[in-house]
């Protein structure tokens, strides 16, 4: 190996780590404020990247047929649950209403938008709104009755949730896979490192996005509320923040980077439907390194797994897998001898 | 109960012959070949996430190492399989050690994600070593037999797999019935108790995590030579999901769920991988959707599982009493009367710049009650956690019959002979009263799980209960035997706490707010019983708010507030002292 070589993939693991970060740091957001641990994002990515390439090909993408699907379920969940609750039938409909607005909008726009030819960048801003409608949906499906259950339980209903969502995506999408156009032609040389311009784009919405969440977090009301959700549900909860409100704004905020993640690597791989999970444990390993608990942690964890995948590929690239999923367990190790005790269980 | 889950073994007993010579189609006996080997596995799941509360998705990779430990050896050095079987079960239990020892002491979700990973890269491992064939993986694999007699397929191989899983569900029901059972149950509601009662819940966590992988090798060791060839795919991360799914669906806390569960599953799912394919035009595992979607209801309308839907109809009887002639616990030598048990020498507790205990000191002498009382957030709570070893103090000495524990954890402490009760009930509601009870001899017996599953440990159980039952009737519970715990009134409910915590045999009891939320009538008892302890000679500490109860039983008193020892002396004496009347009434300066 030289010099060249080892920038190169340096530059791959990093632009390749820039995703798993993200994908990283919603799985941190979505697990500290509902405790969820959300093994589905990377499904998003893979619907985030497939639906661009169907909308590609001038056709409705599928997933805007399971949107509709989804979000009539949704709706008839809401409505049953409201009529139970209150038995007020204006109520009732008012709600299954409101959770079907946002998804008919959206589906109704990709639905004209489809044949129409738009550039890129309408196409791509398209697919991300249809996958982000997903997040609250989600939650709403399969999350929100069981908010009082324990981690666990919910780990196991998110295997649920992977599993269907994989499944579905095979019928929507078939088990053809798509590569994306890149966004950016550019070819830069700078010395031996050749950068391309679609991992300049990787790692300026990486950190545009890392700054819109800090400022959120740090800036905003309801990003503020949120913390306060991750913090203590049930104070939180009296201080008259909705803890379901935040299930759904974190599921959607879960939704769009996955959907974001999967434009992102849509041009450097090809997906097919299934594709997702691997993507998304990667981004979780990153995420399970800092604990689930820390961004920056998480952020450096990725770049990380993303440096190894990269280098690993080229020394054993039958085995990149192993080293990268193996690597878990002298990070578990360290944590767990840091820790030193047992902790209670929640 | 116990009877009953005794029928549930004679009736499979019974089953296994009679469908190995009715004319069943082979069809039938492939698919219940297949149920007797996935139910093995999700028994272990059973052991492990029902009872355990711990989750494993990397069952599968287990039974992975049990079949390409085998398919390996018995291709390439011609070892018999009776042999492999023990070396696969070796390799098992090593790398599931080390999976636990890694994960187990941290939060509960760790595990499960250690062995998604874990499943993971094992998976990817099988798929690319030339040794074990890559993805095609290990063909050619002979099938078992004995001496000349093959016994690998159909109807024979039927008998074994179904005998070995009867046996692995007895083994379980004897296990779960016993004192390691006790304490394996006690880990699903979290440490603090179970460590008060002096059991290391980390060793059982690792422990049931390895015999639940052991249960899915054994698995594995049976697949690899009835299909006669092993490739990853059947160990892979969906596998491992599809055991605990299988076991959720069926019921996870019980043993007859696993088989419910199992065969649950292998049926579905061999029909919707024809059904749906049709349906959709092309082919595809798109049953997958199917069980995501099914996985997520179950969890949400049937959290118990299928079995629970027949197991709540099915009668409870009480537990036979046979141990009314069993010997008496020995007993650990007691402190002289008057003898100093307990002193707390400046014990400080500081949670950053808060100091919730500040430099406390006092004594407790054999036959003594002691109270500390004070008003809310005097630091009562904390100074119990000191002495009890949930806490680590910054500084100060806690001196226990002469010997320093301060810096022993809890469990430690317990298995010195001290014994704890808490200030908001913890037992495991549904065990009866009895075996909560008997939770507390758990220092005092010896036979590990091993001994369990064999059914060696019977003399020493007779023991056990017999003591648990003596110590209920000492506080007058002698009724509630066979009720369940979660059944009780709060009342009951704090007195059977006490009896768990005299089985330890103690030296020093230490009781937390046991009248709380306790009747008058109820405290008038709690009052004789904790007189008939120290009549006995027992040392007792007691924090208690209930200002009657205290002045009537205790000896001495200890008041604190805002963190400081205020005063201590005689009920008679601190009743008149202006400074704890002022502590708690407030007074004009």
């Amino acid at each position: 190996m030289d010099f060249s070589i080892a920038s190169i993939l340096l530059l791959d693991g990093l632009t390749n780590g820039a995703v798993y970060a993200l994908l990283g740091l919603a799985t941190v957001l979505v697990f500290t404020v509902t405790r969820v641990i959300f093994i589905p994002q990377g499904e998003f990515v893979a619907y985030g990247a497939l639906t661009l390439a169907i909308f590609q090909t001038g056709r409705v993408p599928g997933t805007v047929w399971l949107l509709l699907l989804l979000a009539g379920v949704a709706a008839l969940m809401e409505l049953s649950g409201r009529w139970q609750h209150h038995r007020n039938a204006l109520l009732a409909l008012k709600a299954a209403g409101r959770m079907l607005f946002v998804p008919l909008v959206v589906s109704g726009i990709a639905i004209w938008a489809a044949p129409q030819q738009f550039p890129l960048a309408v196409q791509a801003a398209l697919s991300v709104a249809v996958v982000t409608v997903y997040g609250p949906l989600v939650y709403r499906v399969a999350y929100q009755s069981l908010e009082s259950a324990t981690p666990l339980v919910l780990l196991i209903v998110s295997v649920g949730v992977h599993f269907a969502m994989t499944g579905l995506g095979l019928v929507f999408f078939g088990a053809e896979g798509f590569r994306n156009p890149a966004f950016w032609d550019l070819r830069l040389n700078i010395g031996p490192v050749m950068l391309s311009g679609q991992a300049i784009i990787t790692a300026l919405a990486t950190i545009a996005l890392i700054v819109l969440l800090w400022l959120y977090f740090e800036r905003s009301l309801r990003g503020k509320a949120l913390r306060a959700t991750a913090v203590n549900r049930t104070g939180a909860r009296l201080m008259g923040i909705s803890s379901q409100a935040s299930g759904q704004l974190t599921f959607t905020m879960a939704a769009f980077i996955g959907a974001l993640s999967g434009l992102l690597i849509g041009p450097t791989t090809t997906v097919f439907y299934d594709s997702g999970f691997l993507i998304g444990l990667k981004g979780f390993v990153a995420a399970v390194a800092a604990g689930l608990a820390s961004y920056p942690g998480a952020l450096v964890a990725a770049l990380f797994v993303g440096v190894i995948e990269a280098f690993g590929s080229f020394w054993a690239s039958a085995f990149k897998e192993v080293i990268v999923f193996t690597l878990i367990l002298p990070v578990l190790l360290v944590r767990s001898l840091r820790s030193g005790h047992s902790d209670e269980d929640h | 109960m116990k009877n009953l889950q005794n029928m549930g073994l004679l009736v499979l007993a019974l089953a296994i012959p009679l469908i190995a010579v009715l004319p069943l189609p082979d069809f039938w006996i492939t698919q219940l070949n297949y149920i007797g080997m996935y139910s093995m596995t999700v028994l272990g799941l059973v052991l492990l996430t029902g009872v355990g509360g711990l989750t494993s998705f990397g069952q599968a990779a287990f039974v992975g190492i049990g079949a390409y430990t085998t398919a390996w050896l018995t291709l390439n050095t011609g070892m018999s399989p009776w042999l492999t079987l023990f070396v696969g079960m070796g390799l098992t239990a090593g790398s599931a050690l080390l999976v636990g020892l890694i994960t187990l002491r941290m939060s509960g979700h760790y595990l499960p994600l250690a062995t998604i990973a874990w499943g993971l890269s094992l998976y990817y491992l099988m798929g690319n070593l030339d040794a074990l064939g890559k993805y095609d993986g290990l063909l050619g694999i002979r099938s078992l037999s004995i001496g000349d007699f093959d016994i690998g397929q159909g109807r024979p191989f039927f008998v074994l797999t179904w005998v070995l899983l009867l046996a692995f569900a007895a083994a379980l029901l004897h296990l779960l019935d016993s004192r390691a059972g006790r304490a394996i149950r006690s880990l699903k509601g979290g440490s603090q108790m179970a460590e008060a009662m002096g059991i290391s819940t980390f060793r059982y966590k690792v422990t049931i995590f390895v015999l639940a992988a052991l249960f899915a090798s054994v698995a594995g060791w049976l697949l690899a030579h009835f299909q006669r060839t092993v490739n990853p795919s059947a160990f892979g991360l969906k596998m491992g999901i599809e055991y605990l799914f299988m076991a959720v669906v069926g019921g996870v806390g019980h043993v007859w769920g696993a088989i419910v569960g199992a065969g649950l599953i292998r049926v579905l799912e061999d029909q919707l991988q024809v059904l749906l394919p049709r349906l959709m035009g092309t082919s595809g595992s798109y049953e997958v959707i199917v069980f995501g979607i099914a996985l997520v209801m179950v969890l949400k309308y049937l959290p118990d599982g299928l079995w629970s839907l027949v197991g709540r109809h099915l009668p409870r009887r009480p537990r036979a009493v046979d141990w009314q002639h069993a010997a008496a616990l020995p007993e650990r030598d007691k402190p002289d009367a008057g003898a100093l048990v307990l002193d707390v020498r400046k014990a400080r507790m500081q949670f950053g710049g808060l100091v919730a205990v500040n430099d406390i000191s006092f004594q407790i002498h054999a036959g003594q009650i002691v109270g500390l009382i004070g008003p809310n957030g005097a630091g009562k709570s904390t100074t119990f956690n000191l002495i009890t070893g949930v806490l680590p103090a910054t500084s100060g000495e806690v001196v226990y019959r002469g010997a320093t524990i301060s810096g022993l954890n809890s469990r430690n402490i317990a298995r010195k002979g001290m014994a704890r009760t808490f200030q908001h009930v913890k037992m495991i509601p549904d065990m009866t009263v009895l075996e909560n009870v008997a939770l507390g001899t758990h220092t005092r017996g010896t036979k590990g799980v091993l001994s369990a599953m064999l059914r060696a440990n019977r003399t020493e159980e007779r023991q056990l209960f017999r003591e648990a039952q003596r110590q209920l009737e000492r506080i007058g519970m002698g009724e509630y035997l066979h009720e369940q715990a979660g059944n009780l009134a709060m009342g009951p409910q704090r007195l059977m706490e006490i009896a768990r915590a005299l089985c330890a045999d103690p030296a020093l009891l230490l009781l937390d707010e046991p009248a709380a939320g306790l009747r008058h009538q109820e405290k008038q008892a709690l009052a004789g019983v904790l007189r008939q302890l120290k009549l006995e000679g027992m040392s007792i500490l007691l924090v208690e708010h209930d200002m009657d109860l205290v002045m009537q039983i205790c000896d001495h008193l200890v008041v604190m507030e805002f963190g400081t020892l205020l005063t201590q002396g005689p009920p008679a004496q601190i009743q008149q002292d202006p400074k704890v009347r002022a502590a708690y009434l407030g007074t004009d300066h």
